[in-house]
This record gives C-alpha cells, sequence and structure tokens, in this order.
C-alpha cells in the first residue's frame, strides 16, 4: 500500500501542464525514431539526451523515458506496413504482421500491435512499482563485495545466456570494460591508456561511444542494403480498434505468458530480442492450429509484441533499484540520471522520491497517451518512409554530431563518434554484439570501484565474494551463469545417457 | 479511415546489384579483427603494466583492474583468431560487394567531410553542406529541393539547440559573424 500512496504522489509530481508537453514531445520523436531505419531507441534517446542538459531531472527523465516509449511503439509500424522490422525486436512481429497487412487487416494488425504493446509494458510497470522499492530496500544492505558479485552476475549472465558467439561476447565486454578505464583513475588520480593525449584525459563517454556505434553504423548498414520500399499505407479506425479489443479476452493466456516472460528476459539481461521470439514460438508451440503462424495470426502479433515491451520496460528495474541496466537503452537512461547528478541505486528510492515516483507515474501515463498518439496518428507516421533516405541519412548524421559534441563540449568527440561508427558498422557484420560493450562502459568504472573497496577491505583475499551467504549465492550464480552452456550440454549428455539405458532392457 | 489497399512505394535508384562481386569474405576481416584486438589487449596491458598491475600499500595499483582485463581481451581475440581460421562458414561468407562498398563509401566519405569542415566552417555551415551535397549529389533529388531541406534543417536544429535549449555548437567563422 505505501508504494500506491507514493505512486499517487509521483502522479501529482508529473501532472503539470509543461511535464505533459514534454511527455508528447518524447513520445512523437520517439515514434519518429521507431519508424525511422537508420534510428532506433538507444540511439535516439543518446542523440536526444543534450536537449535535457538545461531540464529539471524528473522533467528529463520523462521526456526520454517517454522517447523510450515511443520508439517502443513505432517499431511496429514499419515491421507490420512495410516488412521492414525498425528495431530487431521487431522482426518477429513481421512474421504475420506482414501478412495481415498483404490480406488487407492492417488496421487490425497495427491495432493488435500497438495494444499488446501496451500490456506487456503495463505488466513490467506493475512490477516495477511494487518490486523495485522491495529490492532497492534489500539492496540498502549491499557492501562492495555484494555489489561487485551483482555486476559479475550481470556480465557472466550476458556470456552465459547469449546467443552470439561466446568470445565474441567476451571481447565485448572487455573492450568496454577497458575503455571504462581510459583516463583519470578515480581513486588515484593517476592517467592510464591515455598515451599523452589531453583528450583522453576526460576519459571516453560512453554516450559518444552509443551515438557513434548504433547510429553512425546502423546508417552505414542502411545505405549498404537496398531501400526500395514496397508497403501498405493504413488509417486505423475505431471501428477496427473496437473489434480487437472486443476479442482481447479471448488471447488472455497468450498476452500473460508473453508478458511473464518479457518481464523474466528484461530484468535478466536477456533482452527484448529474446523475448519477443521465445513469446512468437512459445504462442506457436502451444497453439491448437501451428500452421496458421506466418500467414497472418493475430496471435503472431500479440505474442512478440507484449514480450518485447514487457522486456523492454522491466529492464528499468535492474537500473532503477540497483543501479545496473537491463539493456542498451537502460544503460543510456541510467547516463542521463549521472549527468545530472543523480545516483542510481537504492538510495535514489530514498534521497530522490519525487523523481522515481515521477519517473514511474511517467511510465503508466507515457503508455496511455502513446497507445492513444499511435492509434491516431499512423498515417503520418508512416508517411515518413516516403522521405528519401537520401535526406533522412545526412539529418541523421547531423543529429548524432550535435549529439556527441553536445555532452561535453568537445570537438575530439565528434571524431571519436565517426570511429565508433566504423567500429560498430564492422561489429555488427562480423558478429560482435554491441549491448555488452555499451553496458559495460557504463559500468565498467563502478564495476571496479566495487572490485578495489572489497579488494582493499579484504586485504586482497579472493574470499570477499564468499564471505556470507548473500555474497557467496550471487557469486556462484555468476559462475554457474558463466559456465551455462556447458553444464546445460552435460546434464542433456545425462539424461540422453539415462534414456537410452532405460531403453536398452525393453528393446 | 482505414484504406488499405494503397501501397506506398520508395524506389531508390542507386540500389545495388545483386550480382556485385565481393570485395572481401567475413573470414579475412574477422582475422584482421581479431589481430587489431589482439594488438590492442597488448598495448593497453602493456601501458597498464607500467602504471602498476600489482598491489601496494593502498591497496590495488590504478593498473590492476584493467591489466587483467588485456589479458582476457588478449585470450579471447587469440580465440578468435583461431576460430576465425577454422571457420569455414566466414571464409565463404562475403563481408561487403563491390556495390555495397560504394554505397557505404557514399555515406562515410560526406561524413568525415562534414567532420572536417565542422571544426573549420562550424557545424551548422558543414550541416547546411553535407544535407544540400548529399541529397543533391548522391539522391540525385532536385537543386532547390536539396538547398530547401538543408536550410529548414540547419536553421531548425540551430533555433532547438542554441536559442532554445542554449546547447552552444561549435562556431566557425560564418556562424560567428551572424552573432551568435
Amino acid at each position: 500500500m505505501e508504494a500506491f500512496g507514493l505512486l499517487l504522489h509521483g502522479f501529482a509530481v508529473l501532472l503539470t501542464w509543461k511535464t505533459l508537453l514534454l511527455m508528447m514531445v518524447g513520445l512523437v520523436l520517439g515514434i519518429f525514431v521507431g519508424v525511422l531505419p537508420g534510428l532506433g531507441g538507444p540511439n535516439g534517446v543518446a542523440i536526444l539526451l543534450p536537449l535535457t542538459f538545461t531540464m529539471d531531472p524528473t522533467s528529463a527523465i520523462v521526456m526520454l523515458s517517454c522517447i523510450y516509449w515511443g520508439a517502443l511503439f513505432g517499431g511496429a509500424i514499419t515491421s507490420i506496413l512495410f516488412n521492414i522490422p525498425g528495431e530487431a525486436w521487431s522482426v518477429a512481429t513481421t512474421f504475420d504482421g506482414y501478412p495481415m497487412a498483404q490480406q488487407g487487416r492492417a488496421a487490425e494488425a497495427l491495432t493488435a500491435a500497438f495494444t499488446s504493446s501496451f500490456v506487456g509494458s503495463l505488466v513490467a510497470v506493475l512490477l516495477i512499482t511494487f518490486l523495485a522499492p522491495m529490492i532497492s530496500s534489500f539492496a540498502l544492505r549491499f557492501g562492495p563485495p555484494e555489489f561487485f558479485a551483482v555486476y559479475l552476475l550481470t556480465f557472466c549472465s550476458f556470456v552465459g545466456l547469449g546467443r552470439e558467439a561466446k568470445h565474441k561476447t567476451v571481447i565485448s565486454m572487455s573492450l568496454g570494460l577497458l575503455l571504462a578505464g581510459v583516463g583519470m583513475d578515480t581513486v588515484s588520480g593517476q592517467l592510464r591508456m591515455t598515451f599523452g593525449s589531453a583528450e583522453l584525459l576526460r576519459g571516453i563517454n560512453f554516450l559518444v561511444a552509443v551515438i557513434g556505434l548504433f547510429g553512425i553504423s546502423e546508417i552505414l548498414l542502411t545505405m549498404e542494403e537496398r531501400l526500395a520500399l514496397r508497403g501498405h499505407a493504413a488509417g486505423i479506425s475505431l471501428r477496427a480498434v473496437l473489434s480487437v479489443w472486443k476479442d482481447l479476452p479471448k488471447y488472455w493466456v497468450t498476452l500473460l505468458r508473453s508478458s511473464v516472460i518479457g518481464c523474466w528476459l528484461g530484468i535478466t539481461p536477456g533482452g527484448a530480442i529474446a523475448a519477443s521470439f521465445m513469446g512468437y514460438n512459445l504462442a506457436k508451440r502451444f497453439a491448437k492450429d501451428q500452421e496458421s503462424f506466418g500467414k497472418g495470426r493475430i496471435e503472431g502479433v500479440f505474442a512478440p509484441e507484449t514480450a518485447a515491451h514487457a522486456s523492454g520496460t522491466s529492464a528499468l528495474l535492474p537500473m532503477l533499484a540497483l543501479g545496473i541496466p537491463g539493456s542498451g537503452t537502460a544503460a543510456i537512461l541510467l547516463g542521463g540520471l549521472m549527468v545530472w547528478g543523480l545516483n542510481p541505486g537504492p538510495l535514489l528510492f530514498v534521497e530522490h522520491k519525487d523523481f522515481v515516483w515521477g519517473l514511474i507515474a511517467s511510465m503508466y501515463l507515457g503508455n496511455v497517451v502513446g497507445l492513444v498518439l499511435v492509434l491516431t496518428t499512423v498515417p503520418i507516421f508512416a508517411s515518413i518512409l516516403r522521405v528519401p533516405f537520401a535526406a533522412v541519412a545526412p539529418m541523421i548524421v547531423v543529429s548524432c554530431a550535435i549529439g556527441a559534441y553536445a555532452i561535453q563540449n568537445a570537438m575530439f568527440d565528434i571524431w571519436l563518434m565517426l570511429g565508433f561508427g566504423v567500429v560498430g558498422y564492422v561489429f555488427k557484420k562480423i558478429g560482435i554484439p554491441l549491448a555488452p560493450f555499451t553496458l559495460a562502459l557504463v559500468l565498467g568504472n563502478r564495476a571496479e570501484d566495487a572490485f578495489r573497496l572489497s579488494m582493499i577491505g579484504s586485504g586482497g583475499d579472493m574470499k570477499v565474494f564468499w564471505s556470507n551467504g548473500l555474497v557467496g549465492t550471487i557469486t556462484t550464480l555468476a559462475i554457474v551463469l558463466l559456465f551455462w552452456p556447458i553444464i546445460d550440454s552435460a546434464v542433456a549428455a545425462v539424461a540422453q545417457l539415462r534414456l537410452r539405458r532405460f531403453r536398452r532392457p525393453s528393446s | 479511415m482505414s484504406n488499405t489497399e494503397l501501397e506506398i512505394v520508395v524506389d531508390d535508384p542507386t540500389a545495388p546489384e545483386d550480382n556485385s562481386p565481393a570485395i572481401v569474405s567475413t573470414g579475412v576481416v574477422d582475422v584482421v579483427v581479431s589481430l587489431l584486438l589482439l594488438a590492442l589487449a597488448v598495448v593497453l596491458g602493456w601501458d597498464n603494466w607500467r602504471t602498476g598491475a600489482s598491489w601496494d600499500s593502498t591497496g590495488p595499483q590504478p593498473g590492476y583492474f584493467p591489466f587483467y582485463l588485456s589479458v582476457i581481451l588478449g585470450g579471447a581475440s587469440l580465440y578468435g583468431l583461431g576460430a576465425a581460421f577454422v571457420s569455414r562458414q566466414e571464409a565463404a561468407e562475403t563481408f561487403v560487394t563491390r556495390a555495397q562498398l560504394r554505397r557505404v563509401m557514399a555515406v562515410f566519405v560526406p561524413t568525415l567531410l562534414f567532420c572536417l569542415a565542422t571544426q573549420y566552417l562550424g557545424l551548422y555551415v558543414a550541416s547546411f553542406l553535407l544535407i544540400a551535397g548529399f541529397m543533391r549529389l548522391v539522391g540525385k533529388i532536385a537543386l532547390w529541393k536539396s538547398l530547401l531541406t538543408a536550410f529548414v534543417f540547419t536553421a531548425a536544429m540551430f533555433i532547438t539547440f542554441d536559442v532554445a535549449f542554449d546547447v552552444i555548437m561549435p562556431k566557425g567563422p560564418l556562424e560567428a559573424a551572424l552573432g551568435r
């Protein structure tokens, strides 16, 4: 009940004309970046971050989080109408969404996508409302070893549970952690990895890296491919909306299952991409008529969209409660908090109640307003894709440069952005994942500080990470997750062996 | 109103041809990237060793944590190098075709020139030149449309960042003459 009272207080903080206007601006910008090929949630938020520098933290985070919700909604438009996933997590939506559009049911598919996005986000926001304060009050008992163990758990689960080749995830993560350490050592004040360069004294700002890795590289990749778009124009009538909403209770199992999958994969660093595919595959597996999937079945839109949005939203839970982002975009939002001098983590709930509950309230309101906005403005946003890419590409480049420069007012950062753009292009093409890199770049200094403080406290004894039940459990879990593929294969091999032994006597 | 019969068609006149020859395979790029990462790991490892990668009276030295990360990066890169040599699939996969590379360069080179121009002309003049030039030369869009789009977008950025939100961008001589 305490959470409910605090949430009401959050709404009171939020309900001012200025904040509501910023919310609308954020949502429109978000849908815009979600629809445009070559832009997406993470870099949209990173590029537009400088706009919020002069705002108070609550207004700023409301606008940034609304850009995030908008981008989540916008991705479905291109997936359904153009068969082009605006975001990677929208790929599974194309399987049934595009066939529905081809059958003249684009309005139905879009309504299903937006509604399920809303449902997924709502479930995740409810989870954040009630779980985040509990986790953060529990985490107040954490010391440096516990925090380092949680960071280790995050890193290890990326390696163990990720779909990419393990060594490539390790490369991405260790490179990110190393680059986070460039510049002045915060403890001793000594310079490291600067090689005499005055520009590197400031260190490498992760927002600059993100803009290059995601924004510039995506422009290079999009230009490389054929850009002849062929799709369906669509408007959404009230009748189509009501017809989908009337049938919604029939799909409650699909919606609930996908929400649970999404929340789980959002809190652990599985991510929205894995969630959307898992949501889709499970909906197909449990369907009586599996053959109809991929041919324009509405459940094929409900399942991935619900899971992706539940995942994208719940990724903010560990960020708020522990200061550990569950996704690339959450990592950028975390960077935003640090820019305004806020320290994400358990203390945030104690020291900045207005801010935290204002943000959580904005998640509810932003999703409701976002749903209404997308349902009424689809034709406008779909028509953005009529603009030739030769006009869009240089505008994105300029936006990226403005974003990169504004963070530290440094010309060097524009060059750094270009360098990271090339790195991102090559890494994406050879399968080195970028999300662990971003996460490591954000968490690098905090992880190192936690490690050093733990080691100083224990006099260099690694046993500190098993010194009590809590830290021992988290560290052990981290190691189990790191070696999860080996453990999983071993368990499967043993099960296979037992099955053979069991069958032999009867044959 | 719903009108799903209409089709939106945006053709790309500069689309790469499908039968363009491959420039380089993914396997070769993977080997080169692994070698570069290995070199980076060695350089960073050396620098951290030099800074101090052991213990002193105050605890771990500044280079301690990054030194071991360099070792991990080096190890993973070495493994990647071996895996890239062994992988037949990567060796057969095309990293980029000639037509694709031409298109990538068509956006990379103007971006490079834009960064250079920003340093000497200021961000807004460089932005105007990039947008107008790119639309006209790469997109083959009418000159008046290119100039108008570039002007409107640059002006909108100037008003948004410099005027409304007070985020001051780098100014060249021309922009400085405009009084901001």
